[in-house]
């Protein structure tokens, strides 16, 4: 495969956001334009990812369409590749960027083509951090995420924009330098950043504890697992609805990739080591931001909270490293990714018509808009995991490798899960159900074409993957057993 | 006699700054003239010295002048600079009235100065080459004398600077009692850690030369004459002298004191640790830009610092590379607020900012870009210069060194995102003239360009400092 196909998909957006850039004149025909170049771009960007995805062999265990060029002469290179994992994500991730264009409709009002801008830069730094095999050029890509976002909570956020947005850079800034000195000792310590190599190389004992704490710092405030994630509420509250969706859908998931990518990867040891730490840290996660969750009021609030619990079973399901949790958990990221970014949407269809969060504003929204009644319906039910959603293959996944490992752990992240019935349902209920008291609520119109459009591009995946998983499942297995299988051996090497 | 051609770009320089004197005199309003010939002049002696063939060393004026790799390099980033200054401040200087003969001359002088400094192998021919910048300098400070401030500013500059200058002279004539030598190679042959006078010596110099560079805490002065000076004067104090000064450092600690490393190397630690935790901490309250600038570019002095601080060649260029980015980012920033001027008058404070990216969208892209580059987030290049810096940091094991720096970048990452908050999330305020200078437009465009796209191709400037090697 000479054609450098990786490359060009972190590219084309980039591209795609120099033409916006550049062109002229403020009228509102110019933003249509724009917008039509976002949307070509992003989604022929989808149509290769869909592409790579085809022709990607999930039998080889090898990291496949490898680019490597000389960067930093004699010390970093730029080198791409993709595994069985990376390549669901960064589906995932062309996937989201278009339904977020095509959703900027009613949401953004001002400078929408710095937005668009914003986003395509977005989807190129998030592309580039699931195919990077270089830790320098991941660290690029991973920290370069943080401008795009920076301003789309601060420009376009809501009445607390500013300190959200603050929050969330310099939380994320303060976990991620520590991952840079990890980086850099890691160089100094085997010679090279180049992650094959480092697989190869295996990482001293004795230094595994600490570069696993420094990588943990930065991924654990970006996953978010309690107790790092009181920036998370606030960035998505105040996030605009493309943002709060980008957010959710992908940018957790970066952390999550990072700890399978790199902390069971290259420290095995250290990964050991803190399992009662990273289990403690779920539980916690999973069953106290599970009751925070019960007692929101705020809808983005309430769904921010659930992600957390969400990714409280990720990070559980990985640190588990069994065969079936470390599926459950990839599983469950593509899942959380699609289910919250619905959900995310879901509320933006209501706050822009009524513009309000509150739970208590709405009621009985289920007689005058029953179309956005029946899809609400679907991902609640599939955050929940119900039998037949992608939600419920990975926590079965995960609960059932966590279980050969400790049945303590388990029960009591099986308990977060009917804490999660109890919050999501209430919600449903409480927006969807009742009397239509607030008599507002009846000019609401149900959901245009467009609504209509992206919700069935995130529910079609939801329900077929929780029908038919197979298609997942088969392309990360050969990689995940891998991985497992490194990681035995190399724990059996120090025993 | 051949010794000249080596120090030629000196000998022009001189000659064009005593020819551009009496064509300033018998000319009458001849300070257009002045300014492009000035250009010029920094031109050809640009020229001159990328001549110089590389990779050669040579000893000069019995061993007391010196070219070689790093100040031929020093020497071509400070005329660039210097170049660059001239080319972005011509309109600010006729707007402020202080477009006269003398500025472009003073500028010129203050280069010599530095060029000599740069070159000097000895302590007398570094002193002087020190006492024609700081000359130089005192008089651009107070350069615009109808404002108070500005005069305010050149006073406090002569004594502060005079004192250090007269520390520095002290150490100077201690190291000299104590190794019976004024030149650097014999200094270092017979300096030694047993006689205390040397190590005197040393502290003397290394405060002398900390004053100049502004580390902590011998930084008292620049927020003051930083926000006293004309703007023009700002940028030149903010880039130039640095580039001047951070090379002594090094011609100093690597030749003369390289065996004393013991001795020194905790003071470097403390002045760049200090340095960088006082200018993260200070800039956050600070409402007016040119301060901040001061206060921020003490910080960034102490992580050039923190690469000399580590003693190898390595520790070295990144600091070279570090001076280099810095260089570019602030004369990005202040070609900023060059262009924030409404009906002839300029702006510089915080909240003249406000709102910035809805009339000026082009100039509040290129100020996003150079300060989340000064902040040091990646891709900008201002990521790599800290990176390199704690690749070398790293490299020896000074891992409190590397966590203090790399935590003090995201506190002062804090008041960044404050301009950067100012200019996009707040509301907007009059519009600014947009009739400016095309030589401020390229100025701006370049280093912005030069920022955001040096991840493209980062060997460049490391292929042209990996050929400095002075241990």
């Amino acid at each position: 495969m000479n054609f450098p196909i990786l490359s060009s998909l972190i590219l084309l957006p980039s591209v795609g956001a120099i033409f916006i850039l550049l062109s002229k004149s403020k009228d509102q025909t110019n933003y249509q334009s724009s917008k039509y170049v976002a949307l070509f771009v992003s989604f022929s960007n989808f149509f290769i990812s869909l592409y790579l995805w085809y022709i990607f062999d999930p039998n080889i265990t090898d990291f496949q369409f490898v680019e490597n060029r000389s960067w930093l002469p004699g010390f970093i290179n730029y080198k791409v590749g993709i595994d069985g994992i990376s390549i669901l994500f960064i589906v995932l991730s062309t996937l989201i960027t278009p339904l977020c264009i095509i959703s900027v409709n009613k949401t953004i009002t001002t400078k929408l083509k710095e937005f668009l801008i914003a986003i395509l830069i977005m989807e190129s730094l998030m592309i580039g951090v699931f195919c990077s095999l270089d830790l320098v050029i991941f660290y690029l890509f991973f920290e370069g995420g943080l401008i795009p976002m920076f301003l789309i909570i601060g420009i376009w956020g809501g009445a607390r924009r500013v300190y959200s947005a603050f929050k969330f850079f310099l939380f994320t800034l303060l976990g991620s330098v520590l991952m840079l000195i990890a980086i850099i000792s890691i160089y100094w310590i085997n010679g090279t950043t180049d992650i094959v190599e480092l697989y190869n190389l295996g990482i001293g004992e004795n230094y595994q504890n600490l570069l696993w704490l420094a990588f943990f710092s930065s991924f654990a405030v970006k996953t978010p697992m309690w107790p790092f994630h009181t920036w998370l509420p606030d960035a998505h509250v105040e996030a605009p609805t493309a943002g709060s969706v980008l957010l959710a859908a992908i940018l957790l998931k970066m952390a999550g990739y990072g700890f399978i990518r790199f902390s069971i990867g290259l420290f095995p040891i250290a990964s050991e080591n803190f399992v009662p730490l990273i289990y403690v840290l779920s539980l916690v996660a999973i069953v106290y931001t599970s009751l925070v969750a019960l007692m929101q009021e705020d809808m983005k609030k309430l769904i921010a909270y659930s992600s957390v619990a969400h990714m409280g079973y990720v990070t559980l399901g990985i640190f588990t490293v069994t065969q079936q949790s470390l599926e459950g958990g990839i599983v469950q990221m593509i899942s959380h990714g699609l289910v919250s970014a619905a959900l995310f949407l879901c509320v933006g269809v209501v706050y822009d018509r009524m513009h309000s969060r509150l739970i208590k504003t709405y009621g009985g929204l289920a007689s005058i808009m029953p179309k956005y009644a029946v899809f609400f319906m679907v991902f609640t039910l599939a955050a929940v995991g119900l039998p037949g959603t992608s939600g419920f293959v990975g926590e079965f996944l995960i609960l059932m490798g966590v279980f050969k490992k400790s049945f303590l752990v388990a029960t009591i992240a099986s308990l977060g899960v009917i804490l999660a019935v109890a919050y999501m349902l209430w919600l449903y209920k409480r927006v969807i159900f009742g009397e239509l008291i607030n008599k507002d609520l009846v000019k609401m119109l149900d959901l245009n074409k467009s609504e209509i459009f992206i919700l069935m591009c995130l529910a079609i995946p939801t329900l077929f993957f929780g029908f038919y998983p197979e298609p997942l499942l088969n392309t990360i297995e050969a990689s995940i057993s891998n991985l497992i299988d490194t990681y035995n051996y190399k724990l059996s090497l120090t025993k | 006699m051949e010794n000249i051609n080596f120090i030629l770009p000196e000998i022009f320089i001189s000659l064009g700054i005593m020819f551009l004197l009496m064509l300033g005199v018998f000319k009458k309003n001849g300070s257009g003239i002045v300014y492009i010939l000035s250009i010029v002049t920094l031109l050809i002696t640009l020229g001159l010295i990328i001549n110089f063939p590389s990779g050669q060393e040579v000893y000069l004026f019995n061993n007391s002048y010196k070219i070689d790799q790093l100040s031929t390099f020093m020497k071509i980033i400070t005329i660039i600079s210097g170049i660059f200054v001239l080319f972005s401040s011509y309109k600010y200087t006729k707007l402020e009235k202080i477009f006269t003969i003398e500025y472009s001359i003073l500028i010129l002088s203050s280069i010599l100065g530095m060029m000599v400094m740069i070159s000097a192998y000895d302590l007398i021919v570094f002193y002087i080459g020190l006492e024609l910048q700081s000359l130089s300098l005192y008089v651009l400070a107070a350069f615009n004398k109808d404002k108070t401030k500005s005069s305010e500013a050149g006073i406090k500059y002569f004594v502060l600077s005079a004192l250090s200058s007269g520390l520095l002279l002290y150490g100077c004539s201690l190291i000299y009692g104590f190794s019976g030598s004024t030149n650097f190679y014999l200094i270092s042959e017979n300096i030694h850690s047993s006689e205390y006078g040397n190590i005197f010596g040393i502290v003397f110099i290394l405060v002398g030369l900390a004053f100049k560079i502004s580390a902590v805490p011998f930084h008292m002065w620049a927020p003051d004459v930083y926000e006293g000076s004309p703007t023009s004067v700002t940028l030149f104090f903010a880039v130039v002298p640095k580039v001047a000064a951070l090379t002594v450092f090094i011609r100093f600690l690597y030749v003369p004191f390289v065996d004393l490393i013991d001795q020194w190397q905790m003071i470097i630690i403390f002045l760049s640790l200090a340095s960088m935790i006082f200018g993260a901490v200070s800039a956050i309250g600070q409402k007016n830009l040119k301060r901040l600038i001061a206060y921020s570019s003490i910080g960034h002095m102490g992580y050039a610092l923190a690469g000399l601080a580590v003693g190898t060649n390595s520790g070295i260029q990144s600091s070279i590379i570090y001076i280099c980015i810095y260089l570019i980012m602030n004369l990005g920033f202040f070609c900023c607020l060059f262009m924030m001027k409404r009906k002839d008058e300029f702006f510089d404070n915080l909240e003249d900012l406000s709102g910035l990216s809805k009339n000026h969208p082009i100039i509040s892209l290129s100020m996003l870009i150079l300060l989340f580059s000064l902040a040091g987030i990646p891709p900008m290049a201002g990521f790599f210069a800290k990176f390199y810096i704690f690749m070398s940091v790293i490299e020896e094991s000074m891992y409190f060194l590397a966590i203090v720096g790399l935590v003090t970048t995201v506190v002062s990452a804090f008041y960044y995102l404050k301009i950067i908050k100012i200019i996009y999330f707040d509301t907007p305020k009059e519009k600014y003239d947009q009739d400016h200078h095309f030589g401020l437009k390229i100025s701006l465009t370049v280093s912005t360009l030069l920022i955001l796209l040096y991840f493209i191709y980062p060997s460049g400037l490391i292929n042209f400092v990996s050929k400095i090697n002075i241990i």
